[in-house]
């Protein structure tokens, strides 16, 4: 919503600055995105009077001027066939820059003859495509004065942004009914008084709704105007207009316009001589094609209220007229439209077509609907004052709709609702001057909001008018009651294992990425996604259209990019939702990490590797464990999902629940994301690990320390090379769970020594004696117990 | 007793001599050996008158003592020697690089969001979350945005295909609808925030489809717009850790709030950098407002005995104001050499008595 100063100023007696204005508009909560000065780029142009025009002796078509600039006289050469001796007109001087071609003027000799600034057009100040002279300003203008003024430039545009439910506020009517409320002037009534008919219309009006479409326009007032001359709208009226953006068109169509903005009531204008029979209301037109004002062509469906004449459609009423029967220069009779259409249906149709235009803008946030009758009243002035001819009596079809509604009101909501102390005289005045009527007191008023003012519904709608009028910088800060003295865990323990699990693998070196929750159907298909009811049905771009089944993908898709942009090791990582289906459970926090090249760089000491499972498996590990979950106690399968090497990757299981994968990334799948490798990635389900309970104590365990030393025996077994050599530790511990407290695989050995098809595992066990110290007879005894279940369980042999 | 003398300073001189640790066991060896020449010595005091023992005894004895001394004392300095010489052998070059141990990143929004958690947990809040994969109800309808409200329009939301039965869901287009999933699961009093990500078909310079918000919920029996500014005001000064940073509410409109306010902070845009503080200007930073009646019914919640305040605010808004990161968009890139500049050590825990940031 646009408006100028000067405009305001028509609604609002007020001394008040543009700042002042829109320092109040802010804390009524009108929010003013820009006040633009048009004025402000003229300030260096100024009035001079050319007292002496001659020929130029160079040219024919230039003269050389001399100009009175009111502080002395300079000489201009001049091309314009209207400078001429006497003229009053704009003068730039060297240095200015000149709005209408952006260049700064500069100080120049014209065939020979030297010009000291330049007389200025419409166009070259930016104010019109006038191209046939110079500016020619009327009345007497002091000499040197700057244009702006002259030519009521001077005047701030304030550009406002209206929430929705203000309907009321997209006429500066509106706001200065707000100012006025504000204590920032008086309101100022345009004059609406009746213009009485001196001819019956010669068409009426019909509204032919069904029960369903009662609403669609419940009320209808026009009027039919014969003798109308319709040229170009006034210089004051075209100002405006285009002071706030608008093109001007024809006097009737501007008053449209004007009113639009002046008292947010949008109107229609047909043209009369255009028309055939009475018009017509309607839903149920169906199926037809209607050229519209702006001349593209629109398909109507039965939901759409449309304005008919026996030849057909003429309008899509609140949203735009058509083409066939608008108004021209040339119209003489006139039929205006002053209506009420419902807000929903305005809006649906607007938003169906893809037509935006001022009428629906203010239908869709609802108009006045009180302010029918007047509303015709002030057109007709303006038509008749700007076009002459004559206006016929009213013509109304429907009822103004109810709009009266009384909510109750308790003057004590004001300090408990909105937390501050306002008198209650100060209230009532505050609501009636927004135009609420307001009976009974205290505890039990009743307001009555005014018909434009749809949006106030209940009683905390009142309490909102009386505290952001008060001022809403007015109420005191007061702080929350503290629930505790000391301030409970904000975090659930399941909350903060996530947050456990992104510093454990930060910790870890990786770096964390933020990516999106969708992507591409076919990269979600590479990792069992792309299920129909997670395809999104106004997606982006198809690359953000399937929410994501896996973490992976993203983290992949990112390392392409990195290693494009050459940084090709990395290790990312991600925690947050991954889904499985459309329900809330079948949202799932994972948190999903990656390297990607060398896992651990090229150093002098040697050490470089490639990412590789135990890389992923570490992490996954270290996630586990930061979360508080039971990394020894899950047991490892060789086995994972698809995207994983399938001989390179493992899945770390509790009981039966799933915790989490680990392993090298297929290379088919490094091959779909363009990824030259080596790649590792873990997943870990956070809902998966045990759930922590919020326990009421954190006492542990007495800690147990053995008074006798540990020993550690090392043994080394050769198994089939498919023995997993966590069962080979498994045995080993299980030969005698009290005495052997640790266990480790040292050493890996495939070679020379050991038979083909075979492996050798180094373990290392660490003994705790407790009774007494191990004798040489208890460790051999052991050795042989540990060789033993080794050998029952793994088919190992002890090597030798 | 010239004699002793003597042979004190010769015996002395050869330790003294001694050049390494096989020259000096040979002195050892030659003077207090079985046969070295002051044991032949000492052996034969036994020979001697009284009186003449009485006097060479202590002499000899003495003499033994001291070079026996002077052995060890001579066999330390060779020791260190070698140990020297053996030391500056085995030198290293202390200017090569130690292994290379990655740093990892947090990233801002979990940072910023850990940090918001912070200070709102120290006012007595806790953390609430809901699905991003929401129904109609949960992110419209029950926060008082029928399906013709033209706020649904500028939401711009992103739907799924219908199911059979014709529901179909939506990308939660703001973090609001946990309010309704608390009230609907809990009674009051409410005092939660919900930190998440939110959806909106739009892209571009200043906007994402994704992005996150935290929402705030406060339902009691007493607390008004008085507390919604305090607490704001007081969040506002904790998280940007300035103290007097002007916060500034003005009237707005919110379907779900009434009165509804939208709030800025200070800042100066001089010279073209903008910085929060004292300034000319201000920044819009959260929406908020009493939790409108008609919200509270649709949860159940009598608005005749209930009602509180709730805000919205953009995570990544915040941190850019914060951190100074100039573009949104760059959030979702994971391009390293962005989350090594921006993000934030895993150490970096932030809290409000160890303070937020670095």
């Amino acid at each position: 919503m646009k408006t100028t100063l000067g405009w305001l100023k028509e609604h609002l007696q007020t001394d008040a600055t543009a700042a002042a204005i829109a320092d109040r508009l802010v804390a009524l909560g009108l929010e003013v995105e820009g006040i633009e000065n048009p004025g402000a780029r003229l300030a260096p142009f100024t009035v001079a009077r050319v007292i002496a025009a001659a020929p130029h002796p160079q040219a024919d078509r230039l003269r050389v001027c001399q100009v009175d600039t009111g502080a002395g006289q300079v000489q201009v050469v001049c091309g314009a066939p209207n400078a001429r001796t006497g003229l009053l007109g704009v003068l730039a001087r060297p240095g200015t820059t000149i709005p209408g071609t952006g260049v700064a003027l500069q100080r120049a000799t014209i065939r020979g003859v030297e010009s000291q600034g330049m007389l200025c057009s419409a166009s070259e100040l930016g104010l019109g495509d006038d191209h046939d002279g110079i500016i020619e300003l009327e009345g007497a203008p002091a000499l040197g004065t700057p244009v702006a003024a002259v030519l009521g430039l001077d005047d701030p545009v304030f550009d406002i942004k209206v929430t929705p439910e203000r309907g009321d506020c997209l006429g500066v009517l509106g706001l200065a009914r707000d100012l006025a409320a504000a204590g920032l002037g008086s309101l100022r009534a345009r004059d609406s008084s009746a213009v009485a008919g001196t001819f019956a219309s010669p068409i009426r009006v019909h509204l032919q709704f069904d029960d369903k479409g009662l609403d669609a326009c419940p009320y209808f007032v026009g009027r039919a105007f014969r003798g109308l001359r319709n040229g170009p709208s006034p210089a004051w009226l075209q100002r405006r207009l285009r002071a706030i953006g608008l093109r001007p068109i024809s006097a009737l169509v501007d008053i449209t316009n004007y009113l639009t903005y002046d008292v947010g009531r949008p109107l229609h204008v047909f043209d009369l001589d255009t028309l055939k029979g009475d018009l017509r209301l309607a839903l149920g037109h169906g199926g037809k094609r209607f050229t519209a004002l702006n001349d593209k062509e629109y398909q109507i469906d039965d939901q759409m209220t449309a304005i008919l004449d026996d030849d057909g459609l003429l309008a899509l009423a609140g949203v735009m007229g058509g083409a066939s029967s608008g108004c021209t220069e040339a119209t003489r009779t006139m039929f205006l439209e002053v209506a009420c259409f419902d807000p929903i249906r305005t809006a649906l149709t607007g938003r169906k077509l893809g037509i935006q235009s001022d009428a629906r803008y203010r239908f869709e946030r609802g108009i006045d609907p009180a302010y029918l009758v007047r509303g015709a009243e002030y057109a007709t002035r303006l038509i008749l004052e700007l076009c002459g001819g004559e206006a016929s009596e009213l013509v109304i079809a429907g009822k103004e709709p109810e709009w009266r509604r009384q909510i109750p009101f308790r003057a004590s909501r004001v300090q408990g609702l909105g937390g501050v102390a306002v008198a209650e005289a100060e209230s009532v005045r505050i609501l009636e001057s927004l135009g609420f009527t307001v009976t009974g007191l205290g505890e039990d008023m009743l307001v009555t909001p005014p018909s434009w003012r749809r949006d106030v519904e209940g009683e905390a709608d009142l309490v909102e008018e009386v505290i952001r009028v008060h001022g809403f910088d007015r109420i005191p800060p007061v702080s929350l009651h503290r629930t505790h003295a000391v301030a409970a865990p904000a975090l659930s323990p399941a909350q903060r294992r996530v947050r456990f699990a992104r510093r454990a693998l930060a910790a870890r070196g990786m770096v964390e990425a933020v990516t999106f929750s969708f992507l591409a159907p076919e990269q979600a298909a590479l990792f069992g996604g792309d299920q129909p009811e997670l395809r999104l049905a106004n997606a982006i771009s198809a690359e953000l259209s399937v929410m994501r089944p896996s973490l992976l993908p993203n983290l992949l898709a990112a390392a392409g990019r990195n290693a494009d942009r050459g940084y090709p090791d990395l290790a990312l990582f991600e925690v947050g939702p991954q889904y499985r289906d459309d329900t809330p459970a079948g949202q799932q926090t994972v948190a999903g990490a990656l390297r990607h090249g060398l896992a651990a760089p090229r150093h002098w000491r040697g050490g470089a590797h490639g990412a590789d499972a135990f890389d992923a498996k570490a992490d996954l590990l270290a996630a586990i464990e930061a979360c508080g979950g039971p990394a020894e106690r899950a047991q490892v399968a060789a086995e994972a999902p698809a995207w994983y090497h399938p001989g390179r990757a493992g899945t770390l299981r509790l009981g039966k629940a799933v915790l989490g994968h680990f392993g090298e990334i297929h290379p088919a799948i490094l091959k779909a994301f363009g990824l030259p490798g080596p790649a590792a990635a873990c997943e870990l389900f956070l809902a998966a690990l045990p759930e922590l309970k919020d326990r009421q104590g954190r006492t542990r365990p007495l800690l147990y320390r053995a008074e006798l030393q540990p020993l550690v025996r090392d043994f080394a077994f050769v198994v089939d090379q498919d023995v997993a050599a966590e069962a080979v530790v498994r045995a080993a511990r299980g030969a005698d769970k009290a005495l052997i407290v640790a266990a480790g695989i040292f050493d890996l050995y495939q070679g020379p020594g050991v038979p083909e098809g075979k492996k050798s595992l180094a373990l290392s066990l660490t003994l705790q004696p407790t009774a007494r110290s191990l004798t040489d007879a208890d460790l051999e005894a052991l050795g042989a117990k540990v060789v033993a279940a080794v050998a029952a369980a793994t088919g190992a042999t002890l090597r030798v | 007793m010239d004699n002793i003398d003597a042979l004190r300073t010769e015996w002395l001189e050869r330790v003294a001599a001694a050049g390494d640790a096989a020259a000096l066991e040979q002195v050892r060896v030659a003077a207090l050996g079985r046969k070295g020449r002051l044991t032949e010595l000492l052996k034969g005091l036994g020979a001697m008158g009284l009186e003449e023992r009485r006097a060479a005894g202590p002499a000899l004895n003495g003499l033994k003592d001291a070079v026996q001394a002077a052995i060890l004392a001579r066999q330390g300095v060779l020791e260190r020697q070698a140990q020297g010489v053996r030391l500056a052998a085995e030198r290293v070059d202390v200017t090569l690089p130690v292994e290379y141990r990655a740093e990892g990143r947090i990233h801002p929004i979990s940072q910023v969001t850990d940090e918001i958690v912070a200070i709102f947990g120290d006012m007595g809040f806790t953390v609430a979350e809901g699905p991003e994969i929401e129904d109609d109800f949960h992110n419209f309808s029950a926060l008082n945005i029928p399906p013709e409200h033209p706020a649904r329009q500028e939401h711009d939301t992103f739907y799924f295909a219908p199911h059979a039965d014709g529901h179909r869901m939506l990308l939660r287009t703001h973090t609001s609808p946990v309010q309704i999933r608390t009230m609907m699961r809990h009674a009051p009093p409410h005092r939660i925030i919900a930190p998440g990500r939110t959806y909106r078909s739009d892209s571009d310079i200043t906007h994402t489809p994704m992005f996150h918000q935290v929402e705030g919920l406060v339902i009691d029996k007493v607390t008004h717009m008085g507390h919604l500014k305090g607490c704001l005001i007081e969040f506002l000064h904790a998280f940007f850790e300035l103290p007097d940073v002007p916060v500034r509410f003005r009237p707005s409109y919110f379907p779900f709030t009434e009165p509804s306010a939208e709030v800025d902070i200070g800042c100066s845009r001089k010279g073209g950098e903008l910085k929060i503080g004292a300034g000319d200007g201000w920044l819009e930073i959260l929406g908020c407002g009493m939790v409108h009646p008609n919200v509270l019914l649709n949860c159940g919640v009598d608005p005749g005995i209930y009602q509180g305040f709730a805000f919205g605010m953009g995570v990544e808004r915040v941190a850019m104001l914060k951190y100074g990161i100039p573009d949104l968009r760059t959030f979702y890139e994971s391009d390293l050499r962005w989350l090594r500049h921006y993000g934030f050590a895993a150490l970096d825990q932030p809290s409000t008595q160890g303070g937020l940031a670095r």
